[in-house]
């Protein structure tokens, strides 16, 4: 299928760019392992007070981190295509026969294999500091961050395609990502909110992630929260990725 | 007659909102055939690259039809865009790739296997000397080598037509005629290239036949010498330092006199037989004691063409 070729076309050369410079894998880690270890200690001796999730301060807070790091893999990616559309390589691209999907999912998924490569140094990092993982929960919990990236990227390159300047896509970008990370509870746990911050909360499809992996490296596999949580993300990201398409194809004419 | 490669009727292209509307191409009807090198030419912003845009499917015209290798571009753009290659102005290369490794991707997604991806692209950068540059990083190029390479790209899947924006825009003079070596190379290999230009030299000496665009409508078109036929006889230039608006006036009424204008402070006769006329015109100045600072006999250029079609020299208006 062409679909399939191609993303894999634009996903080789995606990636062989990023890794031609390292710079960027390295920074990506280093703001979540800075929360590690400067704020991670402040949680840990909140953990003991009424309200706080099960499994500790770690558990409770790399779940976040991880979620984090997913969120800022794939909300910025946009402006790397900006810069792509300015060399004219996109518009190169739109000349050939190649999937317009295949444009969004390619980029995407080396933004995904990114960002869950960063996660996994920042969960060997957080082990010695008092992590606790299960290991099945771990291969789950990196899927669902996975579907993260597979709903935020298209989004990202959907208004980086529509918008076209980073004057204008940067504020936009930190319109939506701010109250996305806020809102998901991944600083201090969501049970510590007033009832009415939950409630918005609620309707952040992050939040449930958050809820999920923590349940995940608990090894709580039964816990509602791991199948809502997966459910909502799948369900968000045949949505991102259908309208991300559709706005690729119609830009293209 | 040969085969139509473009064919366009009426076609048009309206860009903003209601109340504030600027027509980019207004009302253009092309014929190129194949195996030519089409030149497009006319000032900046007179619509040559909005008219390229349409015709290699990255704009849908707002009216008319536009059929490119026999395929209509916005009823079936996928057909059209396996048979052509696109150019832009600016190229369409990512600094940090490789030369080959460009050739290679723009193969596979044309749809060829790894391995003969990997065969055109060293064939290609053969053809355009590129070889020992292959696998360097293209922001090591110089201007000519990265304009070659864009060209390369547009050729990897030997398209029926190549359309090429503004192929020479800041090359150097060696550069520029290497790469008029590449595009009759094209040419002459059965590919038809349709190019956007402003040079006045470049589509006097490159370009089988022109099409003179301003202001969205083609005002000419025609092979070279049948444009600069039409113009008729020879050109006269006169510069004067005063009273330039009297000088023309007066030769404006002569019968040798087809027409006269005034340009930038240089008059302009156009006559039938530029030498005789020469010795009328001095003897007519001497007597109204107006002394030229300057006065050359030229055969017309298509300078003259678009001057006499839109009242401005192009070099201006470029």
């Amino acid at each position: 299928m062409r679909v399939f070729h191609d993303t894999w076309l634009v996903f080789r050369r995606s990636l062989g760019l990023t890794v031609r410079q390292p710079a960027w894998l390295v920074a990506g880690v280093m703001q979540p392992f800075v929360y590690l270890l400067l704020f991670g200690p402040l949680l840990n001796s909140l953990s003991s007070m009424p309200g706080f999730p099960a499994g500790g301060a770690f558990n409770t807070f790399v779940p976040g981190l991880l979620v984090m790091t997913a969120l800022f893999g794939s909300t910025f990616v946009g402006f790397g295509f900006i810069s792509e559309m300015r060399s004219g390589v996109i518009e190169r691209m739109r000349v050939t026969p190649m999937s317009r999907t295949a444009a969004v999912l390619g980029r995407t998924l080396r933004d995904v294999l990114v960002f869950m490569f960063q996660g996994m140094v920042l969960v060997v990092l957080s082990i010695p500091l008092g992590l606790h993982i299960d290991p099945a929960g771990l291969v789950v919990a990196f899927a669902l961050l996975a579907l993260i990236g597979l709903v935020l990227g298209p989004v990202s390159y959907a208004m980086a395609l529509v918008i076209g300047s980073e004057d204008a896509l940067a504020p936009l970008t930190q319109a939506i990502a701010l109250p996305l990370l806020l809102l998901s509870g991944i600083m201090l746990p969501m049970s510590f909110a007033p009832e009415w911050l939950r409630t918005i909360a609620s309707f952040n499809p992050l939040y449930h992630s958050v809820l999920a992996i923590r349940a995940l490296f608990n090894a709580q596999f039964a816990d509602p929260n791991v199948l809502s949580g997966i459910g909502i993300m799948v369900a968000c990201a045949v949505l991102s990725i259908g309208v991300a398409s559709r706005v690729f194809n119609r830009a293209t004419a | 007659m040969s085969d139509l490669v473009i064919e366009t009727e009426g076609l048009r292209r309206t860009f903003g909102k209601k109340g504030d509307i600027v027509e980019a191409v207004a009302g253009v009807d092309l014929r190129v055939e194949a195996g030519t090198i089409f030149g497009f030419l006319g000032p900046n912003g007179a619509g040559k690259t909005t008219t390229l845009r349409i015709l290699a499917t990255l704009l849908l015209p707002t009216a008319g039809i536009a059929r490119v290798a026999g395929r209509d571009v916005a009823r079936d753009p996928e057909a059209v865009r396996r048979r052509i290659g696109y150019v832009a102005q600016s190229g369409g290369t990512d600094p940090r790739m490789s030369g080959r490794g460009e050739l290679v991707m723009q193969g596979r997604l044309f749809g060829l296997p790894g391995p003969d991806a990997h065969v055109r692209a060293a064939e290609l950068l053969e053809a355009l000397d590129l070889a020992d540059a292959g696998d360097r990083p293209i922001e090591t190029y110089s201007g000519g080598m990265r304009r070659r390479l864009d060209v390369g790209l547009g050729m990897v899947h030997r398209p029926v037509v190549l359309f090429l924006d503004e192929p020479t825009t800041g090359l150097d003079p060696q550069a520029r005629a290497r790469m008029w070596d590449e595009i009759r190379g094209l040419r002459d290999g059965g590919t038809t290239v349709f190019l956007t230009t402003h040079y006045l030299d470049e589509a006097d000496a490159l370009c089988d036949r022109l099409a003179i665009i301003d202001h969205g409508r083609i005002v000419a078109g025609g092979t070279g010498p049948e444009l600069k036929r039409a113009v008729a006889g020879d050109v006269i230039t006169i510069g004067v330092d005063s009273s330039a608006e009297l000088v023309r006036q007066l030769l404006a009424a002569q019968p040798f006199v087809r027409e006269a204008s005034l340009v930038d402070g240089v008059v302009r006769l156009y006559v039938a037989d530029g030498e005789a006329s020469l010795p009328l015109v001095l003897r007519l100045l001497d007597g109204q004691g107006l002394a030229p600072q300057t006065l050359a006999l030229h055969r017309p250029s298509l300078d003259d063409v678009f001057l006499r079609q839109t009242g401005r020299s192009l070099r201006d208006a470029a």
